[in-house]
């Protein structure tokens, strides 16, 4: 169907007036987002606050949507459970023997870690929750991988605190507003953990790569000692996560390291917690200075550097 | 009234109604904002895989009803929709506008479309406007990343313009005046 045509405004200087500065304002609006946007790609948490406000509005929203979200995946679990209930229960009655066992002995490491601290004068740190919260929305529409925590300021949440869920790592806290924080998830590709081996202690870096996965980068570089099912678990080097919170298991290897499956599934856990920043945790403060981030590299110079790197 | 003739049913309900201007100039606006809020809520998501609601209820709008939305709505909407996204501050701010002022340089240049070009147009835009986001957003790896959310994209953009007809048809809603 052919439009009204706007743009014939015939002799009204009025009508021809407001056509005009409409279009005025349109290129002025790209002009002043363009600005925005440099503003906030060179400092990303320009806009923090009003990011803020924002989520804290939108948030009850978020937190009813969040029940019906949880109550979905277990009805649709609970249904899926009917039609393998029997070989499941079998394997983890198996599971469970040799668990028990493997229970007993971790009891007495345990012990034995605990009287060899004591004996060395080490002070183990305490990690206790700040606070349970349900993860309320996330950015799905943008390659970015945020989400938004139901708890903030108000629950003592501050930013640079380490969020996991019951099967490991999810991510950690980049801006707080008051009812409300945003949690960088470990998916993101800016985000990056220093992990290590979970067997014996490889160092390595894990990045997002933004499409659920990890890209585990080796730190010292070499022949590739990982094999797919090895497990990561964080290295406590940062001061940010607490060493030894699952991460992902590798499921196939790279040139300079491997891509790793996330342990915990951020859509598929109801609850999170939120724990104080490792560093502080262990009292050592001082450590976290260096963790404030860079600035990230704008994409033309990554581009330049890469380009070095591949004529050298 | 069984014996009332269809013209006559018609008028009935419409005697002493009238729109209310109110709900006729802001069910665009809220429409679109609710749709970048909408996006963010139904999962948590691990790769990007919902279309941009927000920005598919600007164009089915722009598409639908031409001249409802000023060229300049790019801004006010894409302000809320940066809010929520996760993209840089601004991103949706430019993108937005830029998209309108093509629609109305479009419009004047092909005034007449059928259905199936005015899809095609808006695959376009939808398919362009998630790849600049994606590289304004730095990610690497995009468009491998990005893949499933254009299909889905462009197809449900049909739905979205069938939400957006709703929406108007309620934008006009008579009511008592007395």
């Amino acid at each position: 169907m052919a439009p009204p045509n706007a743009r014939r405004t015939g002799f009204s200087k009025r009508a021809q007036y407001t056509t005009f500065f409409g279009y005025l304002a349109a290129i002025a609006g790209g002009v002043f987002g363009a600005l925005l946007l440099v503003v906030s790609l060179l400092d990303p948490s320009a806009f923090a606050s009003l990011r803020g406000l924002a989520a804290d509005a939108a948030a009850p929203a978020g937190r009813a949507v969040a029940v019906g979200r949880t109550g979905t995946q277990t009805a649709l679990s609970d249904l899926w459970g009917y039609f393998t209930w029997g070989p499941r229960v079998a394997r983890m009655n198996r599971e469970l023997e040799v668990t028990r066992v493997q229970l007993a002995e971790a009891r007495a490491t345990a012990d034995e870690n605990r009287r060899l601290k004591a004996l060395l004068g080490l002070s183990a740190a305490e990690a206790r929750p700040v606070a349970f919260a349900r993860l309320i929305n996330s950015t799905a529409s943008s390659p970015r991988r945020y989400a938004t925590l139901s708890v903030g300021r108000d629950h003592g949440v501050v930013t640079g605190m380490p969020v996991r869920s019951p099967e490991g790592v999810v991510g950690r806290v980049l801006e707080v507003a008051d009812h409300t924080a945003r949690v960088l998830l470990i998916t993101d590709p800016e985000s990056l953990v220093p992990v290590m081996r979970a067997r014996d202690g490889v160092p390595a870096f894990a990045q997002g790569r933004g499409d659920g996965a990890l890209q585990l980068r080796l730190i010292n570089l070499g022949l590739n000692p990982l094999k797919p099912g090895d497990v990561f678990v964080t290295s406590g080097s940062g001061g940010i996560y607490l060493p030894g919170m699952a991460i992902g298991v590798v499921v196939s290897l790279t040139r300079d390291g491997a891509v790793a499956r996330v342990l915990s599934d951020p859509t598929q856990s109801a609850y999170v917690a939120v724990y104080p920043a490792y560093a502080a945790a262990a009292q050592m403060p001082e450590a976290l200075v260096p963790v404030a981030e860079a600035p990230p590299m704008p994409p033309k110079k990554k581009k330049k550097a890469k380009a070095a790197a591949e004529a050298q | 009234m069984p014996w009332a003739g269809d013209a006559e049913a018609v008028n009935a309900g419409r005697l002493n109604r009238a729109p209310s201007p109110v709900l006729a100039r802001s069910v665009p606006w809220l429409v679109v904002a609710f749709g970048s809020i909408l996006q963010t809520l139904p999962l948590i998501a691990s790769a990007p895989v919902m279309p941009p609601f927000g920005f598919l209820f600007l164009l089915a709008w722009r598409q639908l009803r031409p001249g409802l939305l000023p060229v300049w709505a790019g801004l006010p909407l894409g302000m809320v929709d940066d809010l929520y996204s996760g993209q840089p501050f601004g991103s949706a701010m430019l993108l937005w506008s830029l998209a309108m002022i093509a629609f109305e340089l479009l419009e004047a240049r092909f005034p007449w479309r059928s259905y199936l070009v005015d899809w095609l147009v808006a695959g376009g835009v939808i398919v362009a406007y998630l790849v600049l986001a994606a590289t304004i957003a730095r990610a690497s790896g995009a468009v491998i990343v990005l893949a499933p959310q254009l299909v889905v994209s462009v197809l449900v953009f049909p739905l979205a313009e069938r939400f957006i007809a709703l929406c108007d048809r309620t934008r006009l809603w008579r009511f008592r005046t007395g």
